[in-house]
């Protein structure tokens, strides 16, 4: 069977798409998870989808509205027992073990196939629907809309909250925004790579792309960069062997990030090279003038 | 404003109390345009409280607070604000040039981007011009400080309001960012408020001084504020001022030992044991 042929069927497309699209969020919200140090708040949630699909297949036979209320229930429930990050950290902590044991009942009464729980915990990308896929496009849509309104103040938060609160910047009605933003691109995450495997795309590439670059819209660039080729590239690969398209996301994603790292160092070092060519001739001019351009400005 | 006018930070019975938690009350001040206050007082006096109320984000429990006449805004963009030294993540995502420049409009919608006409002024009169575009996880206390302080003034406020800006700096760091301060506050008119432990890094540009301390306060120039009568009377226990040279030591009157004020001059040593704060020592001396 040729790559050629597999992409005209339909459930490759709508696999290569859920990807992307999944992708993309991901990538997007990364650098701000990395930045606000929670990536166990990504693991929490994309656990506790878990047990939101569960409980979605006993009630209506419908893990993704399932996953996607739990996620944003949780989403709350961390926001209100942690502000602080070791108290958020404790507080996932407590709401996931809970959580968990929750799930694992609510699998105990589902009478359906045993393949629907493991598909909730390692991705079932090629069972992607045409109504799934919806779902996963309507997440998206509210994802980069959210993200690409309140990008800067949430950077400004995240970065730097004091002085954020001082300019007026809602610092913690910002932080629950992000909370239920992460839980819907987690949830839809898991209904490709699954809730196990959700860091793989929701960290990884971030963090490979803050040892690229210091800017924050580079970084934010190259992170979805990466989600997506981990993403698509890793799906590739899948269709020619036998092996879960899991397997291979988190492993490309895996190798952008031991690239990044190991290139990373090589590129800092260039950068401070060419600041050190730059600099003498700067600095003779601060002392001379200790404000040239500044006090021109207002004398 | 009757009494008031032309004041830049005008405070008439000003109380904060948070249930029956009296953290100061009564409290009048003013501070003419251009001038520089220091805030002084132990941990838990309420100093980051009033900072808090100066910059519009705490309503006062009694009386009134107007900057240049006009009661503070939330995030007003004439208080600009130097918080303390935090160290940054050496992988965070983001430059000194992304930071100054969220003083401009860090809190307004949209996608973050930078504007070498906008900051590029600021950086050069703090002197950060040749590490703007170095990781800022990766630059010094003090050269992450000087950037703090371009944010601050990247706004052009007309009050600038710093909160512990010389923790954790060492002395000579701690001296440049005192200049690069005072200058600004010399050229531009800025009215300049310090919230500090300890006046002596600032003693010399300081006009007038504030001293809170177990819900009591006093006010006026630093000379009249801190003598053995003054602070003896705040604490409820005696209490030394003693001039040294330029410094002024303050010793506790009880016989825990560690209550003097270190030199200035200090090795890093000391400096180290000069972020516990004399006052610190004194407030616990009071409670027990």
């Amino acid at each position: 069977m040729g790559l050629g042929f597999l992409l005209q069927q339909p459930f490759a497309q709508h696999a290569l798409l859920a990807a992307a699209l999944v992708a993309v969020s991901c990538g997007l919200i990364g650098p701000f998870v990395v930045t606000r140090g929670m990536a166990f708040a990504v693991h929490g949630t994309a656990e506790l989808a878990f047990t939101g699909a569960a409980a979605g297949l006993l009630v209506a036979n419908n893990p993704v509205v399932g996953a996607l209320i739990g996620s944003v229930v949780v989403a709350g429930l961390i926001a209100l027992f942690g502000s602080r990050q070791r108290e958020r950290d404790s507080a996932i902590g407590v709401i996931l073990a809970f959580g968990m044991g929750i799930g694992v009942l609510l699998l105990g009464f589902y009478q359906g196939f045993a393949t629907a729980a493991t598909n909730i915990l390692f991705g079932n990308i090629f069972g992607v629907s045409g109504s799934q896929l919806i779902v996963l496009l309507v997440i998206g849509l509210i994802v980069v809309a959210v993200m690409g309104i309140w990008y800067r103040p949430l950077l400004f938060a995240s970065v730097d909250p004091e002085a954020a609160e001082a300019r007026g910047v809602p610092v913690r009605g910002l932080g629950l925004l992000f909370l239920v933003v992460l839980a819907l691109t987690v949830t839809g995450a898991a209904q490709v790579v699954g809730t196990l495997l959700v860091l793989s795309l929701a960290i990884t590439p971030a963090a490979a792309a803050q040892r690229l670059s210091a800017s924050p819209l580079v970084v934010a660039g190259l992170s979805i960069v990466f989600a997506v080729v981990a993403a698509d590239g890793g799906l590739l690969a899948s269709f020619q062997s036998n092996v879960k398209a899991s397997v291979f996301i988190t492993s490309v994603s895996f190798a952008i990030y031991v690239v990044a790292r190991l290139t990373g160092p090589l590129l800092r070092d260039r950068r401070r090279r060419q600041r050190h060519r730059d600099r003498p001739a700067r600095q003779e001019a601060t002392q001379t003038h200790p404000a040239p351009g500044y006090a021109r400005q207002d004398g | 404003m009757n009494g008031s006018g032309g004041s830049a930070i005008a405070l008439r019975g000003a109380t904060v109390r948070f249930g029956d938690h009296v953290i100061w009350e009564k409290l009048d001040l003013d501070v003419a345009p251009g001038r520089c206050l220091a805030i002084l007082g132990p941990n838990g006096a309420g100093k980051s409280t009033l900072l808090k109320v100066l910059l519009g984000l705490l309503p006062l429990s009694a009386g009134t607070i107007t900057i240049d006449g006009r009661p503070p805004g939330h995030g007003s963009a004439e208080a600009g604000y130097v918080a303390q030294q935090r160290v940054f993540d050496p992988d965070l995502p983001i430059r000194g040039r992304d930071l100054v420049q969220f003083g401009v409009d860090g809190q307004r919608l949209g996608l973050p981007r930078t504007r070498a006409r906008q900051v590029d002024p600021v950086i050069e009169a703090v002197g950060a011009q040749s590490y703007a575009d170095v990781p800022i996880g990766l630059l010094s206390g003090g050269q992450q400080q000087r950037l703090r302080i371009a944010q601050a003034l990247a706004g052009g406020p007309r009050l600038l309001l710093c909160d512990e800006p010389l923790l954790s700096l060492d002395p000579a760091a701690q001296e440049e960012i005192v200049a690069v301060i005072d200058r600004h506050r010399r050229e531009h008119g800025t009215t300049v408020v310090h919230v500090t432990h300890e006046i002596t890094p600032i003693a010399d540009v300081v006009d007038q001084v504030l001293y809170v301390a177990a819900g009591r306060w006093a006010a006026g120039s630093p000379d009249t504020v801190l003598t053995t009568q003054n602070l003896s009377a705040l604490y409820g226990t005696h209490i030394d001022v003693i001039r040294v040279h330029d410094h002024i030591v303050i010793v506790g009157g009880d016989s825990t030992g560690g209550c003097t004020h270190p030199d200035n001059n200090g090795s890093a040593g000391q400096v180290r044991d000069r972020h516990d704060g004399h006052a610190g020592h004194l407030a616990e001396g009071h409670q027990h």
